[in-house]
């Protein structure tokens, strides 16, 4: 267990000398991108374990909603979707990965917070936010269990040495419910537990817990307590003192977004473009592809590398609907992560 | 030639090891020195200088069972309190009970019947040949997880095994001999020990006390054959040989085999974690996580193992003293 730690601190320890070394050279407008250009392809952090984000299929090929998101920036970037190279970052090695350069985009369903964004914390530069989140609880079905409160005096299952635990201990606390926590070190130890009938609720991140109840015995047996514990805004990441490919990263993810919101999809992409081009009076829709004005240009990109994303991988809606949503095994409600004109969190500024 | 000539200092052999040893010595203690303010330089900078205030502030998380009152509002200090005396519960109870396995388990080799002898044998190949993280993780989830809860339960007189503990009898509040009873769909009795605890305590005597009897089979063996034959002669029974001329004599092969036995004990039972039991080793791993205080929990974890292993050391060796040869 020391070993484990002192060996998580390693790559952090190398990852701070190398920081003091990388911060000198940020004259150039734009290393990353003219690296990732010049090498052919983009290294992207990944989790590589999280049925929904990044899983890797039987078949080799990642899948997911983070794996999507470092196509959709290789697509911007190279015009290829699969010029990507994945590495399986896990919690404790995933910053100072970034930092060290060693991946050039971390997509690794990565909570936004301020120690973690503060030059004096993590100094990480963040895109937009891809999949908003939140602390849940999972009880079974038949225990007329209908809220928190319900569960005071009661065992709950959760993981060891995760925020996930403060944050139940920090609301029990808030609505003065003692419980008794089953602590366990895996996450598997907690769902066996959970599934024997030890606890009578079991907690983590919603996503998560939607992602092992499908590899439940009978999945309609469980069902997620409306209370969200705790806010999980997962985020896109690029290595702060490098702003011209913050920006590209960001403004990718922003194309997803906003092609959603004005009808455009993977199959008419060609046919809005094609339209686009014959009526000059579509000015919004011809800056967004790059049928005139410079956007690309800004931002260091081909002018019309929104096409490419959506012909890539499809838009926002697209994506989450593939990965996590209705389209798939986890069958994740919209909720948050809806657009804005639907109550939803996902807003695109304007592209202009 | 004048007198015994004076040697030159370096080649006198006295003072000579004696330079080499404190040279040695200062070599030893520059490194350490450096060493030592090299880390307080390290930690002074990265902000980690060790302090223990935080040791006062409210622990904000909650204990799953403690034998000492405990409620999240109470400082970390107490929470460690209340997860040490966890610890000291089970290998306490553990020592016990491995002791009393392994010396029946061992004395069964010597049995003179076959199926017993063999029955030993199986238990003790068996055991210590499959590591103790699968065993607990085995007792845990496999065995007391599945039990029945309610009136299904597995009920002897005056014991109750249930999934939601083990119930015991024993003497209620007014001094009177209770019963376990199941009032409502829930057992109720004076005495109940969750799963968790029932779970990590099998595991560590069943585990345990496959070692312990061979060290006890060791310890008997050890005494010569003749003084079997000779109590035998003397009209004196198997049981009565073993207790009263065989173990007083093996007690002094045994006793240093059971001490490192001991000790193992009082270390395995921080793998706790695998079977949800609240020890030392859950709580630190909580407050780690809480207070981010790593080098000061991990000396406190190391300072407590450490203390509780030289104590029973200590206990063993006394123990040992005791039991030596007598020369009179």
């Amino acid at each position: 267990m020391i070993l484990r730690r002192l060996a998580q601190a390693l790559p952090l320890i190398a990852a701070l000398g190398l920081v003091g070394c990388a911060s000198d050279g940020g004259g150039i407008q734009s290393q990353k991108l003219a690296l990732v250009k010049g090498r052919g392809n983009l290294v992207c952090g990944v989790d590589g374990k999280l049925p929904g984000f990044s899983f890797v299929g039987p078949d080799g090929r990642y899948s997911g909603l983070d794996v999507e998101v470092c196509r959709a920036v290789a697509a911007a970037v190279l015009g290829d979707p699969a010029k990507v190279e994945f590495r399986d970052l896990n919690s404790s090695e995933r910053f100072a990965a970034l930092a060290s350069g060693e991946v050039d985009l971390l997509s690794r369903n990565t909570t936004l917070t301020l120690s973690r964004d503060a030059a004096g914390g993590n100094g990480l530069s963040f895109a937009p936010t891809t999949f908003y989140d939140g602390q849940g609880v999972m009880v079974p079905v038949a225990s007329g269990i209908k809220s928190l409160k319900d569960l005071a005096g009661k065992p709950i299952c959760v993981e060891s040495g995760t925020t996930t635990e403060l944050n139940l201990a920090d609301r029990m606390r808030e609505i003065n419910a003692p419980y008794t926590p089953l602590k366990f070190q895996t996450g598997d130890q907690t769902y066996a537990a959970y599934l024997q009938g030890r606890c009578v609720a079991v907690t983590s991140d919603r996503s998560q817990l939607a992602a092992k109840r499908t590899a439940f015995p009978s999945p309609a047996a469980h069902t997620l307590l409306p209370e969200v514990l705790s806010k999980e805004p997962l985020t896109p990441a690029t290595v702060n003192g490098d702003p011209a490919w913050a920006d590209a990263v960001r403004w990718t993810i922003y194309a997803l977004m906003q092609a959603e919101e004005l009808g455009i999809n993977q199959a008419n992409v060609a046919a809005k473009v094609a339209e686009a081009k014959a009526n000059p009076n579509l000015a919004d829709r011809r800056r967004f592809f790059g049928i005139e004005g410079d956007f690309g240009k800004q931002l260091g990109l081909p002018p019309d590398f929104v096409v490419r994303v959506i012909q890539a991988v499809g838009n926002y809606g697209e994506i989450f609907e593939r990965t996590v949503g209705q389209g798939s095994p986890l069958k994740l409600e919209r909720g948050l992560n809806r657009q804005w004109q639907q109550g939803g969190l996902i807003y695109s500024p304007p592209f202009r | 030639m004048a007198g015994p000539q004076r040697l030159p200092w370096w080649r006198n052999r006295r003072l000579l090891p004696w330079l080499v040893q404190a040279a040695v010595g200062l070599v030893v203690l520059v490194v350490v020195a450096f060493l030592v303010s090299n880390l307080v330089r390290n930690l002074t900078a990265a902000g980690l200088l060790l302090t223990w205030s935080w040791l006062s502030n409210p622990a904000g998380f909650d204990i799953a069972e403690s034998s000492i009152p405990f409620s999240a509002s109470q400082p970390y200090a107490w929470a460690l309190l209340a997860g040490l005396v966890n610890t000291l519960k089970v290998v306490l109870v553990g020592l016990v009970g491995a002791t009393a396995l392994g010396t029946l388990v061992g004395a069964a080799a010597f049995s003179r019947n076959g199926l017993l002898k063999r029955l030993a044998r199986v238990y003790v190949e068996l055991v210590r040949n499959i590591p103790l993280l699968l065993q607990l993780v085995f007792w845990y989830f496999v065995v007391f997880l599945a039990l029945p809860n309610g009136s299904q339960a597995i009920q002897w007189p005056g014991v109750v095994l249930a999934k939601s503990g083990l119930y015991l009898g024993w003497f209620g509040a007014d001094g009177h001999w209770q019963l376990p009873l199941l009032s409502g769909g829930v057992w109720q009795a004076p005495l109940r020990l969750t799963v968790e605890f029932s779970a990590l305590l099998t595991g560590l005597v069943v585990y345990t006390a496959a070692f312990i009897a061979e060290v006890v089979r060791g310890g008997i063996a050890a005494v010569p054959q003749g003084q079997w034959e000779a109590a035998r002669a003397l009209g004196l029974s198997p049981v009565v040989t073993l207790r009263r001329i065989v173990m007083p004599q093996a007690l002094r092969v045994i006793v240093p085999g059971l001490n490192s036995q001991y000790i193992s004990l009082a270390k395995n039972s921080s793998l706790a974690v695998a079977c949800g039991y609240t020890d030392l080793y859950s709580v630190a791993e909580t407050t780690l996580n809480q207070t981010g205080r790593a080098v000061e929990v991990v000396l406190l974890l190391l300072g407590s193992y450490l203390v509780l292993d030289l104590l029973i050391s200590a206990l063993m060796n006394g123990l040992n003293a005791a039991v030596q040869w007598k020369e009179r």
